[in-house]
């Protein structure tokens, strides 16, 4: 009941954004936010696997890439309505993170992030050497300018987003206050107690994974259609990586509000770093701005604020 | 309030016949063979590296042994452990305190003790569980918001032994309590599972190395040496005046 209480909140709150983004009357509003939107949802959907359950995912590229390419090969084959197309990348991403649980179950720690990283590689090369989705030269999507109902394409695909945001974090929250959600902190916390009372770790860590790549790739479907050239380079770039970690870790990582203020935080001051000094010092910010919360607030800026309540109090 | 094991009359025993276990090439138990009867408390003693943990783990599932059998029977029912999953071993009633206490340490009190009743089984009596485990530790009631990595070594074992009860188990498995602990709450923890044995007739295998803590609550007793059972005491007396026991372990 309190999760549907907590859905309409956030569906309202979407609807303002929405409304509030469109009375700006500025495309590149949009073009921003989507971008701010994206990584909402990915590091959300990092967070479920690297911060409720403790494994760290250096490949988040890979998923997002997936969902992308999953968009590439369909819109070849006949076009589909995204929605449709973000069903299909979740699936195709969430399978892969099922295989990828499954491969890596016995690796822990730094073992199980070399492993991710491995398989973003392993990912890239196949699409690199796979024409029929444009192999390294890259594909391209025309999206057309207008859609009935909305108007310009680009509100669309940012409305798209917003709905991916609403879902993710209505899922992230659910699990935290489920059983499952209690599972993951049992396994993050300590593995071999988790099983000696009982908790199913395997089916828990392949459920993170499956959960945590899906919504990775849902994440990407709708990419191809926003930049409407899509290279491997760019799918599989290592900002989506980095950005996945950091965000969360900056945020803070047990609670669903760590990504969601992270990713807010750091996207949009990496698009306003873009327009005023240059897309590259983007990575700059957030390794230094990482550097800097490790040491002064390892708990990010969650645990920054329950630390001041509880010192108030 | 009356845990399902209160005052119980069903047959409860666990036995362990000819395991080998190894890791890779490294073997650590050889032809091992154990029981343990309805409502004793039998101890597994034996120094650090000779194999007590890697029993214990093959009883859970958690490693499984290359050969020999392990049974239980729960409640006048018998059942072979080998080849089930560590969850299916805890859903028959076994539970296991493993060695250094292993908590959640970012979760509360009280959620680590919630944890101990995760199967579905468990949380049928999962109100009750809790009410009595704040009655036998009242220590936890205290403070069950706390977080229980903040705890002291001592209530962390207790902790620990209360999240195992939480399963209601018919078969405890208590690996090394006294593992990190000054020798004040090591005699504090032995009392404490020697008053939930007695009062609750609880049937508990317990792994140590601390000989004459262990002794003061065993009923039957093996020492475990390079992975072999080295000695078998057929009650405490034995172990107590094994000369062997004496002169290793005991120091006399």
């Amino acid at each position: 009941m309190r999760t549907r209480v907590f859905l309409l909140l956030l569906i309202a709150v979407a609807i303002v954004v929405f409304f509030a983004t469109r009375w700006v009357n500025n495309d590149y509003v949009f073009f921003a936010g989507y971008t701010v939107l994206q990584f909402v949802v990915l590091s959300t959907a990092w967070n479920i696997l690297g911060g409720y359950t403790g494994y760290v995912n250096f490949g988040s590229a890979a998923f997002f890439a997936l969902g992308a390419y999953a968009t590439v090969f369909l819109h070849k084959l006949y076009p589909l309505p995204i929605p449709l197309l973000i069903v299909v990348g979740g699936a195709v991403s969430g399978i892969v993170g099922l295989g990828m649980g499954y491969l890596t179950l016995r690796l822990r720690g730094a073992f199980f992030a070399i492993a991710t990283l491995a398989l973003a590689v392993v990912l890239q090369t196949l699409i690199v050497n796979w024409d029929y989705v444009g192999g390294s030269r890259g594909a391209y999507i025309i999206r057309p300018n207008e859609i009935a109902l909305i108007g310009p394409y680009i509100q669309y695909l940012f409305l798209v987003m917003l709905a991916l945001v609403v879902i993710a974090l209505t899922v992230a929250r659910g699990i935290e206050r489920s059983r499952l959600g209690y599972g993951f902190a049992t396994i993050r916390d300590d593995e071999l107690a988790a099983e000696a009372s009982g908790v199913p770790t395997l089916r828990l860590k392949l459920i993170a994974t499956t959960l945590s790549g899906a919504l990775m790739g849902m994440a990407g479907a709708p990419f191809p259609y926003y930049i409407g050239y899509l290279q491997p380079s760019s799918a599989f770039g290592l900002e989506y990586a980095v950005n996945s970690i950091a965000m969360p870790m900056i945020g803070g990582t047990t609670s669903w509000v760590g990504p969601l203020i992270g990713a807010i935080l750091l996207g949009s001051l990496q698009q306003i770093a873009t327009v005023t000094i240059s897309s590259a010092v983007n990575l700059l910010i957030v390794g230094l701005l990482l550097v800097a919360f490790v040491i002064i607030a390892p708990n990010g800026i969650v645990g920054l604020v329950q630390g001041w309540i509880r010192r108030t109090k | 309030m009356i845990p399902r094991w209160k005052g119980l009359t069903l047959a409860n025993s666990l036995t362990i016949e000819k395991i080998d276990a190894a890791y890779g090439a490294v073997r650590v138990l050889e032809n091992v063979s154990l029981n343990v009867n309805t409502g004793e408390t039998v101890v597994l003693l034996g120094t650090n590296g000779n194999g007590k943990s890697t029993l214990m783990k093959c009883v859970m599932g958690i490693v499984r042994p290359r050969a020999g059998r392990i049974v239980v029977e729960i409640d006048g029912e018998r059942h072979d452990l080998i080849g089930r999953s560590t969850e299916q071993i805890v859903d028959l009633g076994i539970a296991l305190v493993p060695e250094g206490r292993r908590l959640f340490p970012r979760l509360s009190v009280e959620e680590n003790l919630l944890l101990g009743a995760f199967r579905r089984k468990a949380r049928t009596a999962l109100r009750a569980n809790l009410d009595f485990c704040f009655e036998c530790f009242p220590r936890l009631a205290e403070r069950r918001a706390q977080l229980a990595g903040s705890m002291s070594g001592g209530e962390q074992q207790m902790l620990a032994l209360a999240r195992a009860l939480m399963l209601s188990p018919r078969i405890l498995l208590i690996d090394e309590p006294s593992v990190g602990l000054a020798p004040v709450l090591v005699s504090r923890t032995i009392d404490k599972i020697k008053e939930l044995k007695d009062q609750y007739k609880l049937t508990v295998l317990m792994a140590e190395q601390n000989f004459p803590q262990a002794l003061r609550i065993a009923d039957r007793g093996y020492v475990i040496v390079h992975g072999q059972i080295a000695f078998e005491g057929r009650s405490a007396d034995e172990l107590n005046n094994n000369e062997l026991i004496r002169k290793f372990y005991l120091g006399l």
